[in-house]
């Protein structure tokens, strides 16, 4: 399933996604990180009025994974996001995929933003939101509008087609933003607290469908959050970071069951401990 | 619903009962200068319909249109390369800061003994007051667009034509329209300008050369000419407008309510 995802950033190996779907590949897909941060550090201006954002943070996400970063507000999780996604160079140290340094924006790669009234275009309908990444892929007609289609079914908004986002509450536009994302077919998913400004019962359902769409589409995902909660129930693996700057505190991994699910997963003992570890390591002094 | 009926009321009934008293008022007048409104629209109707329309009116339209076109053309463009290139931005800028302070209509007679009086003269003056509006107005839309639909562009590698026309241009497309708005009004100002000092022909020369001649009646027609043509561009501009920026409109009245 990964794998014949991964190749859709080029047309005309469409039709040998068998060949892709090697054991080889897989193999070694598994056990290698993805996205790999090292030592990356983010420093704003220079001489004394240098603001050091980010210092020194490494971290790796596996593929498949679903990692959170949390930690308090104003740490810089959104320069950190800026730096992964190529849109601001690191001040030193690199941030990677798959060995390969990042230094603009990875094609294999989607963002979704935090603030979606501002990251979608009001003057295009949600298809032709959904649609307009995929148009520099040049993919046959055909299947650009199946992956339109998918996408806008796999996030429940399948007839709010010919809407513009201003029509739509937050929620579904923030909806239509992970649409896009879902129809560029990204390996790697980065969303910058990407439920924030939602209410409680979308809040639920957006988490569980980043959930799904990690199953289904075999993607990698890291989430900037700064709900705990959210975190552990959504992550294998939560990195948390300290102030200021920004540093990696310690990286958790989540032992809950799999499939998750919003009541029974939230019930158990585990996900209460996993979630007091995390907190008591967000609150302890620096 | 009935105070959008009130209102209809009130926005056409003050132009008509306004009409209707100087209809009145002016029925007696022996003032040359204000003759009555009924020698007015005979006036009117022998002049323009259609005696000199084809000659005077198409002229007049036409220098109206092509130069509008033009300056909506170079003005966008310009605006474009202004905001965006680098270099652009540093030679142009300040220039464009000062030509916009020269009232439109004081480049006539400069274009005037450049280039003469004929038809070019028109179009030259036309085009280039009627630049600066949309120009100014493009280059403050691009340098507004939101920062985050520029990375959403640049995570989603769009090409830079699809920047430049999927993203800047309609981001930017409401402020360009209020500069494309005042830009016609400035365009049709030159317009009569220029016929009124260096032609023979066109609306404009009529008017003046009724008001020398002391034809006060049809100088009032030319004058009420005038008023229709301004009117009905804007019209018809506001009609493009809200079609094309349809977008717009509906988030803007969503918001207010």
């Amino acid at each position: 399933m990964t794998r014949t995802l991964a190749t859709h950033h080029h047309p005309g190996m469409e039709n040998s996604m068998e060949l892709q779907e090697n054991p080889v590949a897989l193999g070694t897909a598994a056990a290698r990180p993805r996205l790999e941060v090292t030592a990356l550090s983010k420093t704003y201006g220079s001489g004394p009025n240098a603001k050091c954002v980010i210092e020194d943070l490494t971290f790796t996400v596996t593929t498949g994974e679903v990692v959170c970063i949390v930690g308090p507000s104003g740490v810089g999780k959104t320069t950190l996001l800026k730096c992964l996604a190529g849109l601001q160079p690191a001040t030193s140290g690199t941030a990677a995929i798959d060995g390969r340094r990042i230094d603009g924006p990875p094609p294999e790669m989607a963002l979704v933003f935090q603030d979606y009234s501002r990251s979608l275009m009001p003057w295009l309908t949600v298809r032709k939101n959904v649609r307009l990444p995929l148009r520099h892929l040049r993919l046959p007609a055909q299947e650009m509008n199946q992956r339109i289609d998918d996408a806008l079914r796999a996030v429940g908004l399948d007839g709010s087609d010919g809407k513009y986002p201003w029509q739509l509450s937050g929620g579904m536009q923030q909806r239509v933003a992970i649409a896009r994302a879902l129809a560029y077919r990204p390996e790697i998913l980065i969303m910058d607290e990407p439920f924030a400004s939602v209410d409680a019962q979308t809040r639920f359902e957006l988490e569980d469908l980043c959930l799904k769409i990690r199953d289904d589409f075999g993607m990698t995902i890291l989430v900037v959050t700064h709900d705990i909660d959210e975190a552990v129930y959504l992550s294998d693996r939560v990195v948390v970071l300290g102030a200021k700057p920004a540093r990696v505190l310690d990286v958790i991994g989540i032992d809950l069951p799999a499939p998750r699910d919003q009541i029974s997963t939230r019930s158990l003992p585990e996900f209460a401990e996993q979630r007091t570890t995390v907190l008591s390591m967000i609150r302890k002094p620096a | 619903m009935n105070r959008r009926l009130i209102n209809w009321t009130l926005g056409v009934g003050t132009p008509l009962l306004l009409v209707t008293a100087w209809w009145v008022l002016s029925e007696n007048s022996t003032n040359t200068f204000f003759p009555p409104l009924s020698a007015t629209l005979e006036r009117f109707q022998a002049l323009w319909l259609f005696d000199h329309f084809g000659s005077d009116v198409m002229l007049s339209l036409r220098n109206l249109v092509i130069g509008y076109a033009l300056a909506t053309v170079i003005g966008v463009g310009l605006g474009f390369a202004t905001a965006l290139v680098p270099v652009a931005r540093w030679a142009l800028d300040p220039l464009i800061h000062f030509l916009r302070g020269i009232p439109p209509v004081a480049l006539v007679p400069i274009f005037i003994s450049l280039i003469g009086f004929g038809l070019e003269m028109r179009l030259v003056s036309i085009t280039l007051a009627a630049v600066f509006p949309t120009l100014i107005a493009t280059v403050d839309g691009i340098r507004s667009v939101d920062s985050t639909l520029k990375d959403v562009s640049a995570v989603y590698r769009l090409s830079r034509g699809e920047k430049l026309a999927q993203v800047y241009l309609p981001a930017a497309g409401p402020q360009i329209a209020s500069g494309m708005q005042v830009s016609l009004q400035v365009a049709f100002i030159v317009m009569i300008a220029s016929e009124m000092l260096g032609s023979s022909q066109g609306i404009g020369a009529m008017t003046l050369l009724a008001q020398q001649s002391f034809m006060t009646s049809d100088m009032w027609a030319g004058i009420l000419l005038l008023g229709v043509i301004g009117f009905g561009a804007n019209l018809v501009f506001e009609v493009i407008k809200n079609k094309v920026l349809a977008w717009y409109v509906g988030s803007k009245r969503l918001a207010r309510s």
